[in-house]
């Protein structure tokens, strides 16, 4: 359970992190496809919570190796369909759709970073208390942790289910395709008996459509000091080409 | 006090599981539940709470169950179930046991207080702030029922409170329920914990209550026991 971490970045308020990483998430996206200069310096802010937040940066990769495959997909046919060139490093010409690609999936590995560090910074129940502070509705914030715990029972049936498929079929890889169809049937219906249960657990003790979130701690000067830093910060990458006047600086572009 | 007049209950579009069920259970008063597998234990709890279509009267200090009058009803009720995993669905034991009283409007001081007192209660204060999906079996139960207790209902209903434990957890729930002075309505097939706890037993039959009795008279009756697909309680088998 990485949330209940004790770190700087634990204790900030939930909904402290939560407008700092919806702006970090807009603003990366917000980057033209060419800009990879400015768009680089938008690591420094998962750079930071890894540092700060003792979540490690494997830890992060380990965690989202399904969906990164995805992401880094994106963007993969840019160099052919783009092939004007862009820069010249020594000899090697670089073409727009090599800049672009890379682009994307930075874009794409950022947010996702930024996300998972969110949530492993933050339990889903006080995510869903700031949500709630935002005044979203009550049914759509019982939805998300709904279907967060809903996987929770999900996977722990799969497990049993797997655990008993392989001890009847050993030395088989996985399971066989024709078994499949009653597999993800049986499947579905235990996690849906389960999950009924669990409703019916919940209605027993007072549930009524909303929940009754934990107390967060108190908004105080620090959370915001958090949110105008890093915003400002984040539109500084956005809109000054940093790494240009890093450049010229050291250049003596200035001079 | 609980009363069922004449009650059939159903699973939807089937037959009746519970057929013309009536008894009544004093304050105070703690009643086991017996019968073979589908005898309808469980499914009598159920009706009760409301989870269950049903025909007949059923009472609940003389407020009859029916949809209108179900959060009421249940707010005097604690439903303890078979399987603990299907009840703790909190991350930690503390935030699971808040979740009914602050759904019941308590403010958090009172809260609590309550959670310190029935964790105090049942030795379970060390398991606080525990991750539920990391107790043992025994603990669960036992966090499980502080999920209940710290509602302060009126009736406490459990479905198998021993089942799966070793026999030390087995030996802590059933002083636990001792300990208890709510009115208890407690299903189960560990006879000999239901001779431990229970002052009298319904005995059930495919959904119809075959004998209502003493614990005494009815868990000692090797025939009636054995007419319904039971046993004598092991304490009563041994030569």
């Amino acid at each position: 359970m990485l949330a209940a971490g004790d770190s700087p970045v634990h204790k900030l308020h939930p909904s402290a992190k939560l407008v700092v990483t919806i702006a970090y998430i807009i603003i990366t996206v917000s980057f033209s496809k060419y800009q990879l200069n400015g768009l680089l310096m938008m690591i420094i802010y998962p750079a930071f919570l890894f540092s700060s937040s003792g979540v490690t940066v494997g830890t992060c990769f380990r965690k989202l190796r399904f969906i990164l495959p995805l992401v880094l997909a994106v963007g993969l046919f840019n160099p052919l369909f783009d092939r004007a060139a862009m820069i010249k490093i020594g000899n090697i010409t670089v073409s727009g759709g090599t800049i672009s690609m890379v682009t994307l999936m930075l874009k794409g590995v950022f947010c996702l970073a930024a996300s998972f560090l969110l949530m492993a910074t933050t339990s889903i129940d006080n995510l869903c208390a700031a949500l709630r502070q935002f005044h979203l509705p009550p049914m759509m914030v019982s939805l998300l942790l709904l279907t967060y715990r809903y996987i929770g029972v999900m996977t722990e049936e799969l497990s049993v289910m797997t655990d008993a498929y392989s001890l009847r079929a050993p030395g088989q890889k996985g399971i066989k395709f024709n078994a499949w169809g009653s597999f993800l049937g049986q499947l579905i219906l235990r996690t849906m008996d389960r999950a009924d249960e669990l409703y019916n657990s919940m209605q027993l003790r007072g549930f009524s459509g909303s929940f009754t979130y934990a107390d967060c701690k108190r908004f105080d000067r620090r959370d915001a000091l958090w949110i105008v830093l890093w915003i400002l910060l984040f539109l500084i990458c956005r809109f000054l080409d940093i790494p240009g006047i890093l450049g010229s600086l050291l250049l003596g572009g200035f001079s | 006090m609980i009363r069922f007049e004449n009650v059939t209950a159903f699973y939807e579009n089937d037959k009746p599981v519970l057929n013309g069920v009536s008894f009544t259970e004093e304050k105070g008063e703690t009643i086991g539940l017996i019968g073979a597998n589908g005898a309808g234990k469980t499914t009598l709890m159920r009706t009760l709470l409301g989870l269950l279509p049903h025909e007949g009267l059923i009472t609940v200090d003389d407020i009859p169950v029916s949809e209108k009058t179900l959060p009421e009803i249940r707010r005097k009720l604690g439903f303890v179930l078979q399987n603990s995993d299907n009840q703790m669905f909190m991350p930690t034991v503390y935030e699971d046991m808040i979740f009914g009283p602050l759904n019941y409007g308590l403010d958090r001081e009172e809260v609590d207080a309550r959670v310190d007192d029935v964790l105090t209660q049942l030795n379970l204060t060390e398991l606080k702030h525990c991750y539920n999906h990391k107790l043992s079996g025994g603990e669960k139960r036992m966090a499980a029922i502080a999920t209940i207790l710290v509602m302060k209902p009126e009736i406490i209903l459990m479905d198998e409170p021993t089942s799966a434990l070793d026999p030390k957890n087995r030996r802590l729930v059933i002083n636990t329920i001792n300990e208890m002075p709510e009115t208890k309505l407690i299903s189960s097939h560990d006879l000999d914990m239901i001779w431990d706890t229970c002052d009298r037993v319904i005995l059930l039959n495919r959904g119809t209550i075959v004998a209502d009795g003493s614990a005494k008279d009815i868990l000692q009756n090797k025939e009636l026991l054995e007419d319904n697909r039971m046993e004598l309680p092991l304490r009563f088998s041994n030569p």
